[in-house]
C-alpha cells in the first residue's frame, strides 16, 4: 500500500501562508507562470475570486478558471505600521482592494508604489510577484 | 406568548492582566447580576457561555463556568460570534425563554484576553482574516476597520478630526465609569501632538486614539419570561426586538465599504420587531472598537443619513443632553473590549438607563434603548431593542 502524497502547494502562497491544501492548488501553479486566476462555473458561468472550487449559486463543481487581466478601481487601501507575527520583514505595508466590476481583488500595493501616490477611485492592475522568501504572491501597480 | 423580560445585569471590571483564572472572572459579572436581580442560583435553569476561544486555554468553557457558578446540573453550552457572542447569546436566551423552554436563563461573557502570552497573541491577530485569501497578505482588525475608515473621508469628507472627536467624547464618559480599562479625559490635541501616543499611527487613517484597548472581563444579563419578571421584578426592562446578520468575511465578498450591512439589517429587524423607528430611540450603545465603528454605527442605524454621522459628533448630538446619547458609558474605547464580555456589559448599560439607575451618566428619562453589537468586521451584526 503506497502512501498517497499529500498536495500542499498552496503553502507557497503569500508572506506566511496559513493553509496549505485546497482544491484550487492550481492558483499556484498559475500564480508561478505569472498567471492571477479565478474561477468560472461551467453551469451558471459565475466568476469567482479569489477562486473557488464550489459554486454555491448552483451547487456546481465543474469549475473552468480564468485571468484577471485588465484594470480594477482602488475601492481602499490602509497602511500598516504594525504586523502579525512573521510580516515584520515586510513593514510597513500597503492592504489595498481593488474593484473589477463582476468581482473584486484583495491584495497589498506594490513596494514601489508608496501610499502618498494612490487615491480612491483610481486604476490599478494586479500582477503575480515573488517574494524575498521565496513565497508566490500578486500586488497592485499602476497600469 | 408572553413578553420576556431582562430582570439582572451585572459586569467585572474590565482590566488588564486579571490575576484570577476565567472561571473566576466570570462570576463577578454573575454575581452582579443575581445580587442585582435578588434571585439565587435555583431560579435559573439554564445558561448560555459566550466567549471567543482563541483566547481561551480551557477546552470547552461552558462546563467548567456553569460548575463554578453553581449553575449544574441546568443545561449550559457555549456561543460564539466573536465580539458580539453576548448580544447573540441575549438573542438565543430571548427565544429559548419565549419558546417556553425555560422561564430564566442566564447570558454570561467573559475574555480574558491575557489568557494567553502577548506572542500566542500576535501569533492568532494573524489570522482574524479568512487564512486561505487574506491572512497571507498581513492583515490586521485595525486595518480592515482603516479601510472603512478611507472610504468613508473619500465618500463623505469625513475627516480624521471627525474621527478623533468620537474619542474626545468617549474620554469625557469614560473617566466617570469606576469600570473602565482607561479613565483619562481625551483632548482634540493629543491627536495632533506628536508627543501623545494618541497621535502615533496603527494603519492609516487611523491612530492609536482611534483604536480600543484589549481588556479582560466580564459580564451577565438574566432573561425571564412574563410571569417570573413581574413575580420578581419592580422595573422589569423587556427584550422589545432582536436582529442579527451576517456577511462574507472576506472583503471581495463585500459591496459597502463605508457602512456594515450587517448592522443595516440587523437594525431593520430590530426595529420591526419593536415597531419603533430611530427617532423612538432615547439611548444607545454602539460598538466603538474604532471611532469610525461609531460613526458608521450613527449611519447604519438611521440615526444619520449616509455621509451624516460626522454632522452628530460636530454638533454633540451624541452627548448626554444631545437629540441621541450614544456610549455614554464611555464605550469599547474607553471601557476597553472583552470580547466575549462586551454585549453583555453594553445591554447592562441600557437597562440601567432605562431603569434611570444610571448615576452621573444618567439619560434624561428614557423608554426605548438599543445595543448594536458588531462581531469581526461587520461579519456578525447583532442590534437588541429594549424598552420600560
Ligand atoms: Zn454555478
Amino acid at each position: 500500500m503506497g502512501k498517497r502524497k499529500i498536495d500542499v502547494r498552496f503553502s507557497k502562497f503569500g508572506t506566511v501562508s496559513f493553509t496549505s491544501t485546497t482544491k484550487v492548488n492550481d492558483f499556484i501553479d498559475y500564480l508561478e507562470q505569472g498567471k492571477v486566476m479565478g474561477t468560472k462555473c461551467k453551469k451558471c458561468g459565475a466568476l469567482f475570486f479569489p477562486p473557488r472550487a464550489d459554486c454555491y449559486k448552483c451547487l456546481e463543481s465543474d469549475m473552468g478558471w480564468f485571468e484577471v487581466s485588465g484594470t480594477g478601481k482602488l475601492v481602499t487601501y490602509s497602511k500598516l505600521e504594525y504586523c502579525p507575527v512573521g510580516f515584520e520583514d515586510d513593514l510597513p505595508y500597503v492592504i489595498a482592494l481593488l474593484d473589477y466590476g463582476d468581482y473584486k481583488v484583495f491584495g497589498r500595493l506594490a513596494d514601489d508604489l508608496p501610499e502618498e501616490d494612490v487615491s480612491v477611485g483610481m486604476e490599478l492592475k494586479t500582477v503575480s510577484n515573488n517574494l524575498p522568501n521565496g513565497q508566490l504572491s500578486y500586488v497592485f501597480q499602476k497600469p | 406568548m408572553g413578553k420576556v423580560a431582562i430582570i439582572g445585569v451585572g459586569q467585572s471590571s474590565f482590566v488588564r492582566g486579571y490575576p484570577g483564572t476565567i472561571k473566576e472572572l466570570a462570576f463577578e459579572g454573575f454575581r452582579e447580576a443575581l445580587q442585582d436581580a435578588q434571585i439565587t442560583t435555583k431560579d435559573i435553569e439554564a445558561s448560555i457561555i459566550c466567549s471567543a476561544p482563541e483566547y481561551d486555554k480551557q477546552r470547552s468553557p461552558a462546563g467548567v463556568i456553569a460548575e463554578y457558578l453553581g449553575l449544574i446540573p441546568q443545561p449550559t453550552f457555549y456561543l460564539e460570534s466573536l465580539c458580539s457572542s453576548s448580544s447573540m447569546g441575549l438573542k438565543v436566551a430571548y427565544s429559548m425563554v419565549k419558546a417556553g423552554l425555560h422561564d430564566s436563563v442566564a447570558v454570561i461573557g467573559f475574555q480574558k484576553m491575557s489568557e494567553i502570552s502577548s506572542a500566542e497573541s500576535q501569533e492568532r491577530m494573524g489570522r482574524g482574516a479568512d487564512i486561505q485569501w487574506e491572512s497571507p497578505f498581513g492583515t490586521m482588525m485595525p486595518a480592515y476597520y482603516a479601510m472603512y475608515a478611507r472610504n468613508h473621508m473619500a465618500t463623505y469628507g469625513t475627516t480624521p478630526e471627525d474621527l478623533a472627536l468620537i474619542r474626545v467624547k468617549s474620554g469625557t464618559y469614560g473617566q466617570l465609569n469606576e469600570k473602565a480599562v482607561y479613565r483619562k479625559s481625551v483632548t482634540l490635541d493629543m491627536f495632533s501632538d506628536p508627543e501623545s501616543t494618541m497621535s502615533s499611527p496603527v494603519a492609516s487613517p487611523l491612530r492609536v486614539g482611534d483604536c480600543c484597548a484589549n481588556a479582560d472581563g466580564s459580564s451577565c444579563v438574566i432573561v425571564v419570561n412574563e410571569e417570573k419578571a413581574k413575580a420578581l421584578c419592580k422595573k422589569p426592562v423587556w427584550i422589545l426586538g432582536v436582529g442579527a446578520a451576517s456577511t462574507a468575511v472576506n472583503m471581495v465578498g463585500r459591496d459597502l465599504f463605508n457602512g456594515l450591512t450587517v448592522a443595516q439589517q440587523a437594525g431593520e429587524q430590530a426595529y420591526k420587531m419593536a415597531g419603533v423607528t430611530p427617532k423612538d430611540i432615547d439611548v444607545a450603545e454602539v460598538h466603538d472598537c474604532f471611532t469610525i465603528a461609531e460613526m458608521m454605527a450613527y449611519e447604519n442605524l438611521g440615526f444619520a443619513k449616509p455621509g451624516e454621522g460626522k454632522e452628530l459628533i460636530r454638533a454633540k448630538e451624541t452627548y448626554k443632553d444631545g437629540s441621541i446619547p450614544v456610549n455614554v458609558d464611555g464605550g469599547l474605547l474607553s471601557k476597553g473590549h472583552p470580547i466575549g464580555a462586551t454585549g453583555g456589559s453594553q445591554i447592562r448599560t441600557i437597562v440601567l438607563q432605562l431603569r434611570g439607575e444610571a448615576g452621573e451618566i444618567q439619560v434624561k428619562d428614557p423608554e426605548i434603548g438599543l445595543v448594536h453589537n458588531i462581531g469581526g468586521v461587520g461579519l456578525y451584526g447583532n442590534v437588541s431593542i429594549l424598552g420600560r
